[in-house]
């Protein structure tokens, strides 16, 4: 540091009336979007981050897809590209659910090194680190959506019933990924530590899409695995989807599975019923 | 701000489960001066910090910053407040320049105005080469200056410093406390940290003594100086068998209480007239046929001030 700090700094803001409610809006806006374009920044000043959020699905694509494919049923189906038609919409929501890793670890990394604390002591709207990360994840759930469809595409995917019903589909992958952006911001203000959440999300997001839809038809489980995979939330987005896309591998006669549609809004909101006041009240625990 | 005082704190209590950090802490700053606030790990430094800037809630007490209650006004105080926490809080990815915009754009500047001030600091805290780096690849000490840029974006009426200077080298450090003198006198109240007497010696207007949760002392420095009792004479002997015939020598040279470490072999104790005690020590030693490592006269170390002041050793606490 060579000279001495100037005064010439901008004075902070005038002692007299408090700001109305419509400037308190303006700056909720402006601060929400400041974050938005911070984690957005983070995109790409770091794409390997988001590039391994990329390879997991399309390696599940292709394992899946070719390797095992070859050994899997779909009911209803026997084209020689039925499973990945039928894996593809399953793959879509699984990433959906990495993506929680990612939103889970970028707040307890904030957390964790004081970042959040420096925010809070600034006359930022509160709510402006949640709501831009959040917005910031639905960019990146866009991105990642572009990326797989084309991807896809090349292994033989494709939408049947027209582009409304597919940009529908494409609307309750990105809902679900709200619900579950919350969910991870929560996990992130619990666990201020990153390298914990990454042992906590990877371990179980796993199995949780094993015992779904993503990767077989619950039908051809054995009965009460078949059952709690038509119940898992993730099996009813991947089955509405698949009703959407017009995929292969509609099945199952229990109530979840043909309400799908239903369900696939309904789970959502049920999540961020729960874990938004939950994530509220976690944050304002920050100050405890 | 109309008030007098630019921090005003009384009977602060915080509570961690049971443990209690601050235990009715009472604090007046005069605007426009320093105030440092000296303790060992664990006093609850960060913890009145954090009460202060609006970061933490308290179990009981009152508290003003920039003329609004901590409690009931908080965004009112925040739009007045700089704060650089005991670490440095920048985002690690972004680069520095991209950190000051972001944060200037936080305290509500138009996207020019912030790319301006962000230059400025830039240029004012020597980081104008490292300006496009990301802040993950920055020293330590250049984190620091770069998260000390980013509490300073909007001149705050008051500052809290939380141990600014804790792993900086001397030229940087030097760089802060200039730094910190010229927001004075630009009208800035600052409230600062500190594990060291010469940093709180050399900045601060007053001090308050904070151990344990409770302010053991407070004044000027050179108040604070003379309850702890001003220079001491120490001798480090070569055989550990001396050691009581040397506190002996030292008692008589000095007339305070002798203050014995068998770990380091050293003995020391207050003394008035430093050069005169420096002549007595060397001869009655050789009288005696001690042989002494080390004799010299210094200022006492923070450790020392706190045996004066709470009469026990600074690091019991943290064992504790
Ligand atoms: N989040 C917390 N939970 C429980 N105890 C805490 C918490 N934060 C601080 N403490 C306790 O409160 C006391 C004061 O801590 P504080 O961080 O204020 O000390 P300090 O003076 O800043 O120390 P240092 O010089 O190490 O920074 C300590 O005993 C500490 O263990
Ligand atoms: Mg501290």
């Amino acid at each position: 540091m060579s000279t001495a700090i100037s005064t010439s700094a901008p004075a902070s803001s005038p002692a007299t009336a408090a700001p109305s409610a419509l400037t308190r809006l303006r700056w909720w806006v402006c601060d929400s979007w400041v974050m938005t374009k911070r984690n957005m920044t983070h995109v790409v000043r770091e794409p390997e981050e988001v590039v391994i959020y990329f390879t997991l699905p399309i390696m599940f694509v292709l394992v899946f897809g070719y390797v095992f494919g070859s050994g899997m049923a779909v009911p209803g189906a026997s084209s020689d590209s039925a499973y990945r038609e039928f894996l593809l919409p399953g793959v879509f929501v699984m990433t959906m659910l990495y993506g929680l890793g990612a939103t889970a670890s970028g707040i307890a990394f904030d957390v964790g090194r004081g970042v959040v604390d420096r925010f809070r002591s600034m006359p930022v709207t509160r709510s402006a680190l949640v709501t831009g990360r959040s917005l910031a994840d639905l960019l990146r759930a866009l991105l990642e959506m572009t990326v797989l469809v084309v991807c896809g595409l090349l292994v033989g995917w494709q939408w049947h019933r027209g582009i409304g019903n597919a940009l529908l589909a494409v609307g309750l992958i990105l809902l679900l990924r709200i619900a579950l952006t919350w969910m991870g911001i929560l996990l992130g203000l619990i666990v201020p530590n990153p390298d914990l959440v990454a042992v906590i999300v990877f371990p179980t997001a796993f199995p949780l899409t094993a015992v779904s839809n993503v990767f077989v038809a619950p039908e051809l489980m054995p009965g009460w695995l078949g059952a709690v995979s038509e119940w898992n939330p993730l099996s009813a987005t991947v089955g509405a989807i698949r009703e959407l896309f017009g995929n292969p591998g509609l099945g199952g006669s229990s109530w979840v599975a043909e309400h799908a549609l239903v369900m696939a809004v309904v789970w959502p909101l049920l999540m961020l019923a729960i874990f938004v006041p939950l994530s509220v009240w976690r944050y304002q625990r920050l100050s405890r | 701000m109309t008030n007098e005082f630019a921090v005003v704190a009384e009977g602060l209590h915080k509570r961690y489960g049971r443990s209690c950090a601050l235990d009715g802490v009472d604090l007046t700053v005069p605007r426009g001066t320093v105030h440092g606030l000296l303790g060992p790990n664990g006093a609850g430094k960060t913890t009145a910090v954090r009460i202060l800037a609006t970061l933490l809630r308290f179990d009981a007490g009152r508290a003003e910053v920039a003329g609004f209650d901590v409690q009931r006004e908080p965004e009112r105080v925040r739009a007045r407040i700089g704060l650089t926490g005991q670490y440095a809080a920048v985002d690690e990815v972004l680069s520095g320049r991209q950190n000051l915009i972001m944060f200037a754009r936080l305290f509500h500047l138009s996207p020019r105005a912030a790319r301006a001030r962000a230059d400025e600091l830039l240029e004012q805290f020597d980081l104008v080469d490292a300006a496009g780096k990301s802040a993950a690849q920055y020293s330590g000490g250049m984190r620091r200056r770069l998260d000390l840029a980013a509490s300073l974006i909007l001149a705050p009426d008051v500052l809290f410093l939380d141990e600014p200077t804790t792993g900086l080298d001397p030229r940087s450090r030097n760089g802060v406390w200039d730094g910190v003198r010229s927001l004075v006198a630009g009208g800035t109240t600052v409230l600062l940290t500190t594990q060291y007497l010469e940093e709180a010696d050399q900045l601060a207007d007053r001090i308050s003594v904070i151990d344990t949760g409770r302010v053991v002392a407070e004044g000027t420095s050179d108040e604070l100086k003379s309850q702890i009792g001003g220079d001491r004479i120490e001798v480090v002997v070569r055989d550990a068998a001396d050691l009581a015939s040397a506190a002996h020598v030292v008692e008589a040279v000095g007339g305070g209480a002798v203050h014995t470490d068998p770990d380091t072999r050293r003995v020391s104790s207050p003394v008035r007239d430093r050069v005169e005690a420096l002549g007595d020590v060397v001869q009655r030693l050789r009288e005696a046929g001690i042989v002494a490592e080390d004799i010299g006269v210094r200022r006492p170390s923070l450790d020392e001030a706190f045996l004066a002041l709470t009469g026990h050793r600074a690091e019991e606490e943290v064992a504790a």
